[in-house]
């Protein structure tokens, strides 16, 4: 318990126009974890992510970082953490050294200037102004006043958006040996790829709720594997031999490509190319793919849509049945 | 408490961060020329422009010089252009480039972001009215006040109670532009009606006791009392109570309405 640094139970965010954002989110994250809220725009990442920086109190529901309301105790929780907004917030007149000066004055334990930009490969531009610096430069200016004073618990909103490729594999090894060094970090994305690499564990987001939990593997292995191939003139699905055997749950034939699902990816792949050699069929465009985050992303922003009140991995899972087209007995 | 949910001790002081803040404030100053410009040469500019009327006024029976005309309406100037105009666009500007929302996420606290952020204006402010005093002293014969203990509380409460204005005033404009229009109002009905050109002495008395409502007229006849220091003990407590009036109003403004972030 004293290692749960995010705590946070049923939490509800409401706007001003009565929007509610933030429907009943609950989860926690560990001591040196890295948790990932994934979710596509609007799904209330950033609106649970606000609430806990403290920079708003919640309509409802507790938040406990390092065991301290970041809003009502804001001052037992700020030195120890460390913010990147997903917009940057900087005077646009000041040079990146003028800026990270000024949030060095402002944090307990600060780094010097030269090594927190040295950090995030900003050494170079330390006399530009920040209007100058491209959006990725930007990003990593933010990341180095985020990290300036040390922080146990990095929140981090979309570290990402904005960089090349090259930027973002470098920003990924900063926050994975951060990390590795025993800081806490909950990052937001979407980027799934993004938080495949990165999350210890992650939570996809959907229409303000949690639509699936936990670690990235067993959020993926809830997911379905596919094998989809186009079977000859002539040959129809109930050709094959029965799918069950196969252990395929689901199936379906979209414009003339056969779509099988399955848990049991290697029996049911085994099954079907030695039906395939025996009655010398040959299955054209032949494609075998394990399940993925993108997959398991896709299904649950479908499903949920589809049942609201959906949350868990179970719940999600079952919701996701509302999109199956023909069922395996 | 056991020892295990004590963290790491906050090793900044209010004072420090604050000093951080005002210094980069300090410097995005010295790159806004254009504010700079209306916050450092005119208040210095217009006394001379105040002084021709004031030499054309009936002045006899009102106890008043030239000099303590033109003096408490100079600082007036300084509190409306230096502080409060310079202030509104500050706030206005950093709000709108999400600095404020930033800089709630550190250390500082809600006070301490909208007080360092007005340090180097307040610094301004109080430089001027040091210079103006001394100008009026030997240019213009105002002398030496009399009860200076006056000018400094009226100088004092003026510029919290027009920093507090000015952050209202903000939280009121979309953009810097919006703000110069925003703040408009105040600036004018101070300028006509808060003795800046004409003293409430020589006014009609019907729109004098009217006018010394304004949030600066208790300001300005603090200072002019603190100079020739014939302001009666009455006068003096009413103009007290209604410049603390003012800046307390002003700071619960703030606190009510105050916007740390851009609409959407």
């Amino acid at each position: 318990m004293t290692d749960q640094v995010i705590d946070v139970t049923d939490l509800r965010r409401v706007y001003g126009g009565g929007f509610e954002a933030v429907r009943g989110v609950s989860f926690s994250v560990g001591r040196g974890e890295l948790f990932a809220l994934l979710g596509t725009n609007g799904a209330g990442k950033t609106s649970t992510l606000e609430l806990l920086e403290g920079l708003a109190a919640p309509a409802g529901g507790r938040v406990r970082v390092l065991g301290h309301d970041p809003y009502a105790e804001r001052g037992a929780v700020r030195h120890r953490i460390g913010v990147m907004l997903q917009e940057s917030g900087f005077p646009s007149e000041l040079t990146v050294a003028e800026t990270v000066r000024m949030w060095a004055g402002c944090t307990s334990g600060a780094r010097p200037i030269g090594e927190a930009l040295e950090i995030v490969g900003l050494g170079k531009r330390s006399g530009v102004r920040v209007k100058m610096l491209s959006g990725g430069e930007k990003r990593r200016l933010d990341l180095a006043t985020a990290l300036i004073g040390q922080p146990e618990v990095l929140f981090l909103d979309e570290p990402t958006t904005g960089l090349d490729a090259e930027g973002r594999r470098e920003t990924w090894e900063l926050v994975r040996a951060l990390r590795d060094s025993g800081t806490t970090v909950l990052l937001t994305t979407h980027y799934l790829e993004e938080a495949e690499h990165l999350a210890d564990r992650l939570a996809i987001m959907h229409e303000g709720r949690i639509a699936a939990s936990g670690r990235v593997a067993d959020v993926v292995a809830e997911q379905p594997s596919h094998v989809s191939f186009e079977l000859p003139t002539g040959y129809f699905v109930g050709d094959l031999p029965p799918l069950a055997e196969l252990g395929v749950s689901e199936h379906e034939v979209v414009g003339g490509r056969v779509l099988l699902r399955t848990h049991e990816l290697q029996r049911a792949a085994t099954g079907l190319l030695l039906w395939a050699r025996d009655a010398d069929v040959s299955l054209g465009r032949l494609d075998v793919r394990a399940a993925s985050l993108e997959e398991a992303f896709l299904r649950i922003a479908r499903a949920a849509e589809g049942a609201t009140g959906a949350s868990g991995v179970a719940a999600a899972s079952g919701a996701a049945g509302v999109v199956q087209k023909e069922t395996v007995a | 408490m056991s020892t295990t949910t004590m963290g790491p001790v906050a090793t900044t002081t209010p004072a420090g961060r604050m000093r951080a803040l005002a210094r980069a404030e300090l410097t995005l100053l010295g790159r806004a020329k254009g504010t700079l410009f209306a916050a450092l040469f005119v208040p210095l500019v217009l006394p001379f422009s105040v002084q021709q009327a004031a030499k054309g006024m009936d002045l006899k029976g009102t106890g008043l010089s030239v000099g303590t005309v033109v003096l408490p309406g100079a600082i007036g100037f300084s509190l409306l252009f230096a502080v409060y105009s310079a202030l509104t666009a500050v706030y206005v500007a950093r709000r709108e480039e999400l600095v404020l929302k930033r800089l709630r996420t550190g250390e500082l606290r809600d006070p301490e972001i909208l007080a360092g952020a007005a340090l180097p204006s307040i610094a301004i402010g109080v430089t001027q009215c040091l210079v103006l005093a001394v100008g009026c002293a030997v240019l213009l014969d105002a002398g030496v006040p009399s009860a200076p203990h006056l000018a400094v509380l009226g100088l004092l409460l003026g510029i919290v109670m027009f920093a507090a204005l000015a952050a209202v005033t903000g939280s009121f404009s979309r953009s810097a532009e919006s703000a110069q229009v925003m703040s408009m109002p105040l600036m004018f009905a101070s300028m006509f009606g808060s003795g800046l050109f004409i003293p409430f002495e020589v006014m009609p008395d019907k729109v004098a006791s009217v006018c010394e409502l304004l949030p600066l007229s208790p300001v300005i006849e603090l200072v002019r009392g603190g100079w020739t220091g014939e302001l009666s003990g009455s006068d003096t407590l009413s103009a007290l109570a209604l410049a603390v009036a003012w800046t307390v109003v002003s700071v619960f403004a703030v606190r009510r309405w105050f916007r740390w972030e851009p609409r959407r």
